[in-house]
């Protein structure tokens, strides 16, 4: 995995992209009073795995739909290799786009269906035969060529709708919730695939989804999205130790959250006492709170932080014992222990801490 | 209701007769076996026997094709309905894909423009045409009026008068066939087409059209096979050569008696209709009629259709690149809306014109209308004549409903509740009133009441008129038994409910729609209807279609204006109720 060095400021504060593949600046669509997506502007680099990540509703298709054409923006630009492509019909952008729920032609074969882009761009038809056999083996559905989609089960589609789509080499890659339909066993498999898709194309790839193990195994990049608004967008590690709003900390990975009122000088004041904040910390926003992994959570009180609570749960997952406590307000706390640790009983009183710089303050 | 009655102590003895849900479509079988399979063959028979000894003969089909008289007839009356389906899918389809592409809520009430010309009378459609058409018609006067002609033109009593009368009459039933395949299309797919480097044109011709052609052949079929049948347009709007099948048949009927030559002119006729199927089941599958699947062609025709296809899409694709240079690309969108409003306009306007001149104060159809009064509608309730026939005609329609319900509910909750491969088979055999001319079942009824005195008989009328009826009435019923959810019944044994309670509680008040729908469909088919009744009726017992008929060949007046307005409003007011009831009641289920 490549790590990047990008500020996740660059993608929400307008700031003028530099060149990428991608960039998108203050792209935006209204439909009548309701907004599908705010002002945004983001961009990807050549080669990079950049997931949409966000709950239903959240504007990641309507982004889609804007880069590839099929929606006409309100507002913003769309530029693909440096050339502002706004205005560009659908047809002739060079995009690729695997549909939610993959839109094979079911009136075509599986081979006609995947030869259908090539005939499009007036391949020989010599070309296309050997393209649609090596894109069918890439995929290992060389046996089912003469099939229709009717007659194959929900992943054989799922790979046919992938070897459309790579087949005519589209140097960027829009993927909406391609694994949705499919159940846990079979997605985790197709992850593995489109990863290996990924690595030998090349290709620029933006994934859909709105499940966070899913972006966590598969990107470079996640954007992560909220009400019609790009939310933090950074790696996955730094989404998940540093995330910027209480949203983020809680849509990926488990968090512990609390929320209080910054007392000027380094403390948070919340519900559960008052808590020293993280060295450094700046002057948070409207509506402050601190965010604390469960790993980070150890029973007794390290640094001062500290908590109490009544153990109301305990599960065990192998390599790591959950506890989950009640908190005095009706709250909950989750702490991760580890093999070594000693594991409380359920109903007994804990005090759990955490090293101070171990905790991110959010807005 | 006493239809909501009756269908009760089925859905009861449902449950009861567990084992074989299919003894309830039983006396639809045998209705439609007595007074339509019997009849249509027997009328057939009557061709193939000579008269007098009763031994097998051709003679009769000898005679037609001693003179070239009814052969010219059955060319003019393939030419006719050839070219009505024709111009009907090209002025539908734009029309349904217009509509089918609105978002839900304005596409219910523009769907109403098509509705409504549906179930609007021919012979109401046909009198405003010849209002529109004639020498003195609307058209004319405006035109000679405005001095952009000298001379009338002359539009009425020629092929072109026929073909827009046909026309007119066939679009609503080719939209209203073509929309459900369109609606069925997943929109996405042309999306898929174009990310996937197909222009516009190419995704429309080669996927959304590609998926669509088996609602514009099953529309092609039924305007053709409706068109065979067609006698009310041709009468009044055509001229001596535009003479088709079905006027012939009558004419052998009511002024020749001369059974065994309308027997075999009925017969020619059937034999298009079936052959027109046949060739449709070998192409597409009559399963696809009914909403099924397409089957897919395979070899040689399928790679020519695409090729075909590919061919429309580069000359589409040119054609619309040249719009958008002339027009703009925001001008070039305005096309589809403009030309679907101009076929609205089309459907709807002509029959609108009939509602000022049926308030004339003129003793003439003159347009626009010197004056307004009510004298016409006066002279209408004062009939006798009228007013006997409009009475019979309510009274009719009300049997003929409750009938068609009752037959129509019971084998729906046949179908609905078995699983045998003969399911398909007898939904396609209480289909078949739809797929035979109208004209065909007529002369054989009346040969049949003929003999058992069924003939000026209210009770004949009727059950000629249920026969028609049953296909709307099973197809109604059908659509909501079908997204009735079994388990619902279920649900209620379980909480407790007896069978009684489950069916009054549950069953009744969830299909209510369904069978108010199916009662209003029936009453309106037979309300309008004409053909049966012109042979049934006897020339006593007449009923409001048959009384205009009679006035229409004698004289075009202004009475006549204010009957179409009557029959116009009772119709559309029970038009709009049943599609109320119908869609509550999908929606509620
Ligand atoms: N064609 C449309 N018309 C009106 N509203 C739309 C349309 N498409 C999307 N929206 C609205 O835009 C918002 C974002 O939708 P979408 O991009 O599909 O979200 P996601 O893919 O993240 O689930 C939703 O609130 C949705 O209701
Ligand atoms: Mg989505």
């Amino acid at each position: 995995m490549t790590t990047r060095t990008d500020t996740p400021d660059a993608a929400t504060t307008g700031q003028r992209a530099v060149a990428g593949k991608l960039v998108i600046e203050g792209l935006c669509k209204r439909y009548g009073a309701t907004t599908a997506l705010e002002p945004s502007s983001l961009s990807v680099t050549e080669g990079e795995f950049l997931t949409l990540l966000g709950p239903s509703g959240s504007g990641k298709t309507t982004l889609l739909q804007l880069i590839c054409g099929l929606v006409e923006a309100s507002e913003g630009r769309v530029v693909i290799d440096g050339r502002d492509q706004s205005r560009m019909p659908v047809h002739q952008r060079d995009i690729g786009l695997v549909f939610q729920h993959y839109a094979l032609f079911p009136h075509l074969t599986v081979a006609e269906n995947i030869a259908f882009p090539l005939k499009m761009r007036g391949r020989p038809s010599a070309e296309i035969g050997k393209r649609v056999e090596d894109a069918l083996a890439m995929v290992h559905l060389g046996q089912l060529a003469k099939r229709f989609p009717r007659e194959l089960s929900g992943g054989q589609q799922q790979r046919v709708a992938l070897a459309r789509c790579f087949v005519y080499q589209p140097s960027i890659i829009l993927m909406d919730e391609p694994l949705g339909a499919l159940d846990k066993k079979l997605r985790e498999h197709m992850q593995i695939e489109i990863k290996r898709l990924h690595r030998e194309s090349g290709a620029t790839i933006i994934y859909v989804t709105h499940d966070q193990e899913e972006a966590l195994a598969l990107s470079d990049r996640i954007c992560l999205m909220n009400h019609a608004k790009i939310e933090q967008l950074g790696t996955p590690r730094d989404i998940y130790e540093r995330p910027r709003t209480a949203f983020a900390a809680d849509f990926i990975g488990i968090s512990n959250i609390f929320r209080g009122r910054w007392d000027g000088n380094g403390s948070l004041d919340t519900a559960h006492g008052r808590f020293v904040l993280p060295s450094g910390a700046q002057s948070p926003g409207a509506e402050p709170a601190i965010v604390i992994r469960p790993e980070h959570l150890k029973l007794g009180a390290p640094d001062g932080n500290a908590v109490t609570g009544r153990v109301s749960e305990i599960v065990y997952a192998g390599s790591e014992t959950r506890v989950i406590a009640a908190l005095g307000d009706g709250g909950q706390l989750v702490l991760r222990l580890g093999p070594d640790d000693a594991v409380p009983a359920i109903n007994e009183d804990i005090v759990a801490g955490w090293a101070r710089d171990r905790a991110v303050l959010v807005a | 209701m006493s239809a909501v009655a009756a269908s009760g102590g089925l859905l009861a003895r449902a449950g009861a007769l567990r084992f074989g849900a299919l003894w309830l479509a039983v006396p639809g079988l045998l209705f439609l076996a007595f007074f339509f399979v019997w009849p249509v063959a027997q009328l057939l028979g009557l061709s193939l026997f000579d008269p007098d000894s009763g031994r097998p003969s051709i003679a009769t089909y000898e005679r037609i094709a001693a003179t070239d008289v009814y052969l010219r007839v059955l060319g003019i009356t393939f030419r006719i309905a050839g070219y009505t389906a024709l111009y009907s899918l090209l002025i539908g389809y734009p029309l349904a894909y217009w509509l089918s592409r609105l978002p839900d809520m304005y596409r219910g009430r523009m769907l109403l423009f098509v509705m409504v010309p549906f179930w609007t009378s021919y012979l109401v459609k046909t009198f405003a045409w010849m209002i529109l058409l004639g020498r003195s018609g609307i058209i004319n006067s405006l035109a000679t009026g405005s001095g952009l002609v000298d001379q009338p033109l002359s539009l009425l009593h020629n092929e072109f008068g026929v073909m827009v009368g046909m026309v007119h009459a066939m679009v609503p039933l080719a939209v209203m066939t073509m929309l459900p395949v369109m609606a069925g299309i997943d929109r996405r797919l042309v999306q898929a087409a174009q990310t996937l480097g197909a222009s516009p044109a190419h995704a429309f011709w080669l996927v959304y059209f590609k998926l669509s052609l088996p609602g514009v052949a099953a529309a092609g079929l039924l305007v053709f096979i409706s068109s065979l049948g067609f006698f009310i347009v041709p009468a009044f709007l055509g001229g001596r050569r535009e003479t088709m099948l079905a006027q012939l048949i009558i004419t052998q009927v009511q002024e020749l008696l001369n059974w065994p030559f309308a027997g075999a002119l009925a017969a020619m006729m059937l034999a298009a209709a079936l052959v027109s199927c046949w060739f449709y089941d070998r192409v597409f599958g009559l399963s696809t009629i009914a909403g099924g699947s397409a089957q897919v062609g395979t070899g040689r025709i399928r790679d020519i259709g695409l090729a075909i296809l590919s061919g429309l899409a580069r000359v589409a694709g040119a054609l619309s690149s040249l719009t958008q240079r002339l027009l703009g690309r925001r001008g070039s969108g305005f096309i589809l809306p403009a030309f679907a409003w101009l076929a609205i306009v089309f459907l709807v306007v002509p029959t609108l014109l009939v509602i000022p001149l049926a308030f004339t104060s003129s003793q003439f159809l003159e347009f626009p209308p010197p004056g307004y009064g009510l004298s016409w509608f006066r002279t209408y309730f004062e009939s006798p004549l009228w007013i006997q026939a409009t009475i019979r005609s309510f009274g009719v329609a009300f049997a003929t409903a409750i009938a068609a319900t009752a037959i129509g509910g019971f084998t729906a909750l046949a179908l609905a509740n078995s699983r045998t491969r003969w399911s398909g088979l007898i939904f396609a055999f209480f289909l078949a009133p739809m797929i035979v001319p109208r004209i065909v079942i007529a002369v054989g009824l009346f040969y049949l009441f003929a003999r058992i005195g069924l003939v000026a008989t209210d009770l004949g009328l009727i059950i000629g008129h249920t026969v028609l009826a049953i296909p709307f009435a099973l197809v109604t019923m059908a659509a909501v038994l079908k997204s009735y959810d079994q388990r619902l019944d279920q649900a209620a044994a379980t909480l407790g409910a007896n069978r009684l309670k489950t069916l009054t509680g549950v069953t009744i008040p969830l299909v209510k729609g369904g069978l108010v729908a199916a009662f209003l469909f029936s009453f309106i088919t037979s309300f309008d209807e004409l053909t049966i009744a012109i042979f049934i009726s006897g020339g006593v017992k007449t009923t409001l279609p048959k009384q205009m008929w009679d006035d229409m060949i004698l004289q075009l007046n202004p009475t006549l204006a204010a009957v179409s307005v009557v029959v116009f409003v009772v119709v559309t007011v029970m038009l709009l109720v049943a599609e109320r009831f119908r869609s509550s009641s999908s929606s509620s289920s």
